[in-house]
Order: C-alpha cells, then sequence, then structure tokens
C-alpha cells in the first residue's frame, strides 16, 4: 500500500506541498479533489520523480521502499504509473515500440524475462480491441497528431499493457468528450482490482460518476484539508471549494 | 564555390584558410601547415559497408585505382564507389568521373573507410546525371579522429534529371564533405540530405551549393546532426536562384542536437534568389533533447540513458527514412544504428 507521510515539495524555491499526509490501502480508489493551484498535479509529479519537484521533507512508502530515493524509471518498474493531464508526443518513435521498450525495460528491472515480438503484439492487439482503438494508429509516433481522446486512450493502453500497481490519474477527464470520457473510464475500472491501488485526481466530480472512488479527499494550500467518503465529491460539487480556503490559510 | 584556386595537397598555397569565406568554419590552413608526404600505396582491407548489395565497384587504395577509375551508367545499376585510406601521416588525393545516361538508374553507393591515423585525403568526384536519368548517391564516411579529408562532389543534374544524395559521417580532426549541383531545371529534381553524429573532438563540415540555373526545378534539402562531448558539426547550405529560374521550388532544413555542454554547432543557411516567381524556404534549429519527453518515457520505465538514445534516434532517422531504396536504407540505418 501507498503511506505518504508529512510530504513537503518545493518547486524551485516555491513550497508547493506543505505536510501532505495520505494511505492508499491496496484494492482501493481514492479522489483528490482540489482547487487550482492547490498542488494536486505536483504530488502526481512528486510520487513519479519528476526532475525539478524536490521533495525537502516527508516519506513515501510504497510496500516498504521509500518511493523518494529511487528514479523515476525504478519507481515505474515497481509499479508506478502517472497518467498525464497531458499526454507528450514523442516523434519519431512509433507507439508499439515505445510501449514495448518501457515493458521490457520495466522487466528487465525486475529481474524478469523480455516479452517476445510475437507475444507483445498478441497483447497490444487484444488491448487496443478493448479501447475500440484503430491497431494502424499504434505504428505512428506515439501522440503525434493524436486527438486529446486519442492521447487519453493511448495512456490507458499502457496501463493495460504495462499493469501498474500503483495508479495515478491527473485530470485524465480534460479533454475528453461524454464518449471519449466512458471509454477511458471503463478502462480505468477494467483494472480495479485488489492488488491496486489508484489515485484520481481531479478538479471535478464529473470523473467520479464514471470511477466510483471509495475515499476522497480534499487537497487545498498543499496539504489534505478534509477527507470522506463519495458523498464529499457531491457537497463540494454543490457548495464548490471556497469552504476550504481560509481553512488552509 | 569561389574564385579560390582547386585545392592541391602539394601545393601549400592552395589550402584555404578561414579568411577564405567558404572556409571560414573548416580552417584548412590551421589543421594542414605543409603538405604532406605522399601516401604509400597498400592493400585493400575489408569489403566495405555496401558489400552485400552486389552491383559494380570503384576502388581507391590512397588515391590509387585498384581497376577502372571512372563509370557510365545506362539502365538500372548500382556502383559501389570505395575511398579507402590506409595510411599514417600521409596524403593522398584522387578524382573520379561518375555519369548516367539518358534513362539510366545509378544508385551510387560511396564509402570513406578511413584506417591508420592522422591522414589527409582529398576526393574528387565528378558526377553527371543526364535528362530522365536518375542518380542515388548515398555516402558513408567513417575515418580516424585524427585524419584529415575533403571530398568535393560536382553534380551535374541535366533538365529532367532526379539526384538524390543522402550523406552520413561521424567526423574526423577537419572533414569537408562539399557538394555543388548545377541544377537543370525543367522538372529536375534534386534531394540533398546529410545527417552527423559526432562524439570526442570530432569535426564534420557539410556544405552544399545548389545553382537553379533553369525554371521548375525542385530542391529538397534536410540535414539533421547530434554532437556530444566536445564535438563541432558545421552545416552551410547555399541555395541559388538564378534570374529567369521561376517556377523553382526550393527548400532547406537543418536542425541539430546539442548533447555536450562543451559541443558546438555552425550552421549558415543561404538563400540567394534573383528570380521572381519561386518557393524558397529554409528552417534551422539547435537544441536540446525535449525534458518534458524524458521524463514522460522514464515514467513507463525506460532508464534515463535509454530514452536520451530513443529520443536521439528518432531524431536523425528521419533522414535515413527518405532514402527511397529499401535495401540501402536498410544498410545504413543499421550502419548508423552500431554507431550512436
Amino acid at each position: 500500500m501507498l503511506k505518504i507521510s508529512n510530504l513537503h515539495v518545493s518547486v524551485g524555491d516555491k513550497p508547493i506541498l506543505k505536510g501532505l499526509t495520505l494511505d492508499v490501502p491496496a484494492g482501493e480508489v481514492h479522489a483528490i479533489m482540489g482547487p487550482n493551484g492547490a498542488g494536486k498535479s505536483t504530488l502526481g509529479y512528486a510520487l513519479s520523480g519528476r526532475p525539478g519537484y524536490e521533495a525537502t521533507e516527508g516519506s513515501v512508502d510504497w510496500n516498504g521502499e521509500n518511493l523518494l530515493d529511487l528514479d523515476p524509471a525504478a519507481r515505474a518498474a515497481r509499479g508506478v504509473f502517472l497518467s498525464f493531464q497531458y499526454p507528450i508526443e514523442i516523434p519519431g518513435v512509433p507507439a508499439l515500440t515505445f510501449v514495448r521498450t518501457a515493458l521490457n525495460a520495466q522487466r528487465r528491472a525486475r529481474g524478469e524475462d523480455e516479452v517476445t515480438a510475437p507475444v507483445f503484439l498478441k497483447m497490444v492487439k487484444a488491448a487496443s480491441a478493448n479501447l475500440k482503438m484503430d491497431f494502424d494508429m499504434l505504428k505512428r509516433p506515439l501522440n503525434v497528431g493524436f486527438s486529446g481522446g486519442e492521447k487519453k486512450r493511448m495512456e490507458i493502453l499502457q496501463m493495460a499493457l504495462l499493469e501498474p500497481s500503483l495508479l495515478i490519474l491527473d485530470e485524465t477527464d480534460s479533454g475528453l468528450d461524454i464518449d471519449a470520457l466512458r471509454i477511458v473510464s471503463e478502462g480505468v475500472n477494467a483494472l480495479r482490482s485488489p492488488d491496486r491501488a489508484m489515485l484520481v485526481i481531479t478538479h471535478y466530480q464529473r470523473l467520479l460518476d464514471y470511477i466510483k472512488p471509495d475515499r476522497v479527499h480534499v487537497l487545498a494550500a498543499g496539504r489534505i484539508v478534509a477527507s470522506g467518503g463519495p458523498e464529499l465529491a457531491l457537497q463540494l460539487e454543490a457548495e464548490g471549494y471556497d469552504k476550504y480556503l481560509p481553512q488552509a490559510a | 564555390m569561389s574564385a579560390w584556386p582547386q585545392l592541391d595537397l602539394t601545393d601549400v598555397a592552395t589550402f584555404p584558410s578561414r579568411r577564405v569565406e567558404a572556409w571560414k568554419y573548416s580552417d584548412l590552413r590551421r589543421y594542414l601547415k605543409a603538405p604532406p608526404q605522399p601516401s604509400p600505396s597498400a592493400a585493400l582491407t575489408g569489403p566495405g559497408p555496401f558489400c552485400d548489395l552486389g552491383g559494380e565497384a570503384i576502388v581507391f587504395v590512397n588515391g590509387v585505382a585498384v581497376g577502372v577509375d571512372a563509370f557510365v551508367a545506362s539502365g538500372e545499376q548500382a556502383l559501389r564507389l570505395r575511398f579507402v585510406s590506409d595510411a599514417v601521416e600521409t596524403g593522398h588525393s584522387t578524382g573520379v568521373r561518375v555519369s548516367a545516361r539518358a534513362g539510366a538508374k545509378l544508385l551510387l553507393l560511396e564509402s570513406h573507410e578511413g584506417h591508420g591515423s592522422a591522414y589527409v585525403a582529398h576526393n574528387r568526384l565528378t558526377l553527371d546525371v543526364a535528362a530522365g536519368a536518375e542518380v542515388t548517391r548515398i555516402v558513408l564516411v567513417e575515418e580516424p579522429e585524427d585524419a584529415i579529408s575533403v571530398t568535393e562532389a560536382q553534380v551535374k543534374v541535366a533538365p529532367g534529371g532526379r539526384y538524390r544524395q543522402t550523406i552520413v559521417a561521424t567526423g574526423g580532426s577537419l572533414q569537408r564533405l562539399e557538394t555543388q549541383v548545377a541544377h537543370g531545371g525543367q522538372g529536375a529534381d534534386v534531394r540533398l540530405d546529410g545527417l552527423y553524429a559526432l562524439t570526442g573532438d570530432r569535426q564534420t563540415d557539410m556544405t552544399s551549393v545548389v545553382d537553379h540555373l533553369a525554371a521548375d526545378g525542385q530542391t529538397s534539402q534536410l540535414t539533421k546532426g547530434v554532437v556530444r562531448d566536445t564535438a563541432r558539426g558545421v552545416f552551410q547550405g547555399k541555395i541559388v536562384v538564378e534570374r529567369g529560374a521561376d517556377g523553382t521550388d526550393a527548400r532547406m532544413g537543418h536542425h541539430a542536437l546539442i548533447l555536450g555542454e562543451r559541443a558546438e554547432i555552425d550552421a549558415k543557411p543561404e538563400l540567394i534568389i534573383y528570380a521572381d516567381d519561386v518557393q524558397c524556404a529554409h528552417g534551422n534549429t539547435v537544441g536540446n533533447l525535449d525534458e518534458s519527453a524524458l521524463f514522460y518515457m522514464q515514467q513507463r520505465g525506460i532508464p534515463l540513458d535509454e530514452a536520451r538514445a530513443l529520443l536521439t534516434q528518432a531524431f536523425l532517422i528521419e533522414v535515413v527514412d527518405r532514402i527511397e531504396h529499401e535495401d540501402a536504407r536498410e544498410v545504413v540505418r543499421s550502419w548508423l544504428t552500431e554507431r550512436l
């Protein structure tokens, strides 16, 4: 399970997270909601190890290891997956090559055998069919010229193939129309399992209609200021974040 | 390229210095203060990088032709042109003439294979592409890091001819790869590509001049490079559109990655246009690998070094992908991949 204790993170000289504490047990889906600028994306980047997001205090325990001691690729090999709000375009690297390189790098890091090309192709064909993705699209450079919905589907496809145990979804609903949102959410829901923890970062309650959380936390001014069940999300949708702002200040 | 006399390795007065505009980034006189002793004869070593593609061969070892030293293509043919250097601190020169008759389709596979050290090589190629002929010239250059070499190609593309060129180089102490194209227009179509990947203290200079002499000619030029350590890449591309060469369509791009804090790129793209109705464009960028792409790749489990290598290769491979001849393209692809 994930145990974040008193996490302080700075970007440059600016403190963003200021003592964030949060437990996510395996098998649970936790939503992180909060106003703009609260530090939601910073949390995702800090957990996945983005350069420039420096943890100055606290720890992130993941299955007995402090994630903060590991580089981003080592964290990925231990199951950490950050789904980007704006997935990056990688010109010149076909999506298939990219995912296979990632999968085999993770397997090597874990001391497992690499997946051969035919086996990999079979895996991808099945996974892309589930997401109603055009297989030919995967021969194109990763995310280059993809629509917002296609990029998010590509993220879900990578999740399905890499099988992470800690999923962090950063504003996955942004830029999606209702149909794409449904397909993406179904993809995420299909990955719910007793040995997988999920952190769903979102500004709006809308996504949580599709991906039902076990717990909802409010992140404001760099800390968790309230936690509750799914009903908390509905309350936030109705009342806004205003009441949490003075409390956090 | 200028009024500067033809380079002659036996005459120091012909060695251009940086005061000659076209040589300002490759100061030959600073590298070569006196004429080198002539290279001794040497035995041919190795089959060359294009050996699996067959065809005819012209081979020079230390400037001496092993067999014929000229070639006329008719019909569909492949010619391997090998400039082999195997010398230490000596110099050699050679010249070769290749022509493609009307209707010929020539695949010219040129390799510069350097052995030994600190040699000076001067190669001249005269290439005639007749109307209705097509020549694809692919050049792989691999030389010792202390070698000096100057390769000059004079290419004459007749009206309606097609010329495709791709030069791939890993650099030397001073390495100049110059191409001059007299472009006959009237539907003549020229593609002039280059790729350099330099490490250590290596240097390469890709210089080209395309002179559009008549109307309705096309030129497409793409050069990409990566420099590491203290390496230095030079790109000088000049496209001239002469008076009356209306309807010319010319595009030039040079894009480079600097992956070493002390590495250097010198780029000088030039368009000189004397005609009115033309389409010309050039683009030049020099940068580093995209940090957000590197993080994204690491986040998916790809270690940093592997992510860098993958992005670098992806950046360069665009040039290789433009080679139309499939077998040649794959030879270049693996040749390059082994050297990145």
